[in-house]
């Protein structure tokens, strides 16, 4: 009994130990793209989904003209998949659809690199990837 | 049953036959990851090294889009794509590639090698360019679907 108990338990505390290893990688990139908010602005209260949606759905001016959106490559839908302008499909942008989303730091970096550049001609602040990645995380 | 032995022997065989046909599939990581992110990645073999030099000095406007890689991975990858270029490499569709390429050109598409042009003129109805489930020449695999791994005499 005591045993199957002690089994149980250990099993409950593997498998969440496993959950929080999985944000882990996610919560760091944040919290990194806080610091840097911050340190640019003192006063910066905090990322908005709000804005991070406004980001994505908006056409903007000033980058490639191919590429007017975040939502020409990844769809309007974030849970679904994306289709690249080449007909490539992508993987959904949504945490919800693909939890491996935003956990590799170097990915984060190099893709916000190019998009950015991509759709708004200029590179995205701290305070816009990570409205990014909280809008896409309620997603 | 006898159908089925028959079908298989001759689609296992097939490959051996036309392996003269076939393209080397991409053995470096970083040209499979970094090159097939936004479609495939094409075999070096379908263009010369002075296209390969002219775009890999030329990502961060990639056919109207950034495709900017760190310094060190954009040097290994145009490493591996210039020693596998269809001037330099053993294949021979990739020598027909080049040979259908006029001297002073470095062209950027590999859809727009004479070769390439030749080889699907009349084979592809004009509308199925456009059908959206292909919805551009650069979309080999919608067509050939062994193409990532260097089959395209399949249909
Ligand atoms: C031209 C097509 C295209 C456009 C436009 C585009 N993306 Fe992407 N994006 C991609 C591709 C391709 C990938 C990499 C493949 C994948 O991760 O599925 C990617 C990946 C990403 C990633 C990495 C996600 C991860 O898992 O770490 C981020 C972040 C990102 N995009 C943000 C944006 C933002 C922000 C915009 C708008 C400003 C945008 N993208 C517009 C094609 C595009
Ligand atoms: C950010 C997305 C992106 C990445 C990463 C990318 N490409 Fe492309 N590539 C494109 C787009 C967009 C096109 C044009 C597709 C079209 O016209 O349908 C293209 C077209 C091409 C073509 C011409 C296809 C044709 O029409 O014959 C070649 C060759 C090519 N890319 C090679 C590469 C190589 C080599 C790499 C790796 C260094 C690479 N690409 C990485 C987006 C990308
Ligand atoms: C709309 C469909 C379609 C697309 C997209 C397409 N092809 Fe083809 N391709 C064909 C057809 C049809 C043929 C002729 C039948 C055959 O020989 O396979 C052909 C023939 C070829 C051949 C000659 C094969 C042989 O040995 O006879 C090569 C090589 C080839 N295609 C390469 C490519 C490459 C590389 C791409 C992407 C850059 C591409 N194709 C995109 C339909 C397509």
């Amino acid at each position: 009994m005591t045993k199957t108990f002690l089994a149980a338990f250990a099993v409950c505390v593997l498998l969440s130990a496993g959950l929080a290893a999985a944000d882990t990688p996610r919560d760091a990139i944040l919290t990194e793209f806080l610091s840097q908010a911050k340190s640019a602005d003192p006063g910066f209260a905090g990322f908005s989904a709000t804005r991070g949606e406004t980001l994505f759905r908006g056409n903007h001016a000033g980058g490639k003209p191919d590429t007017p959106s975040c939502t020409t490559c990844h769809g309007a839908a974030p849970q679904d998949k994306g289709r690249t302008r080449a007909g490539k499909e992508i993987d959904p942008i949504a945490v919800s659809a693909a939890p491996k989303r935003f956990t590799d730091p170097a990915e984060v970096e190099k893709w916000f690199g190019r998009n950015c550049n991509s759709v708004l001609g200029r590179e995205c602040s701290a305070v816009e990837k990570g409205d990014f990645i909280t809008f896409m995380m309620g997603q | 049953m006898r159908k089925w032995i028959i079908l298989a022997v001759l689609l296992g065989g097939a490959p051996a036959a036309l392996a003269d046909e076939r393209l080397p599939p991409i053995t470096n990581e970083a040209v499979k990851k970094e090159c097939g992110a936004c479609h495939m990645a094409f075999q070096p073999q379908f263009l010369p090294q002075r296209s390969w030099r002219k775009m890999m000095d030329g990502l961060s406007d990639h056919f109207g889009e950034d495709a900017s890689l760190p310094e060190a991975t954009r040097l290994e990858i145009a490493a591996y794509l210039e020693a596998n270029a269809g001037d330099v490499s053993g294949s021979r569709e990739g020598r027909k590639f080049v040979k259908s390429i006029a001297a002073d050109q470095s062209p950027m598409r590999i859809t727009e090698v004479p070769r390439w042009v030749g080889e699907h003129r009349g084979e592809v109805r004009e509308s199925a360019w456009s059908d959206p489930r292909v919805r551009s020449k650069a979309n080999c695999v919608a067509c050939h679907r062994g193409a990532d791994s260097g089959w395209y005499d399949d249909d």
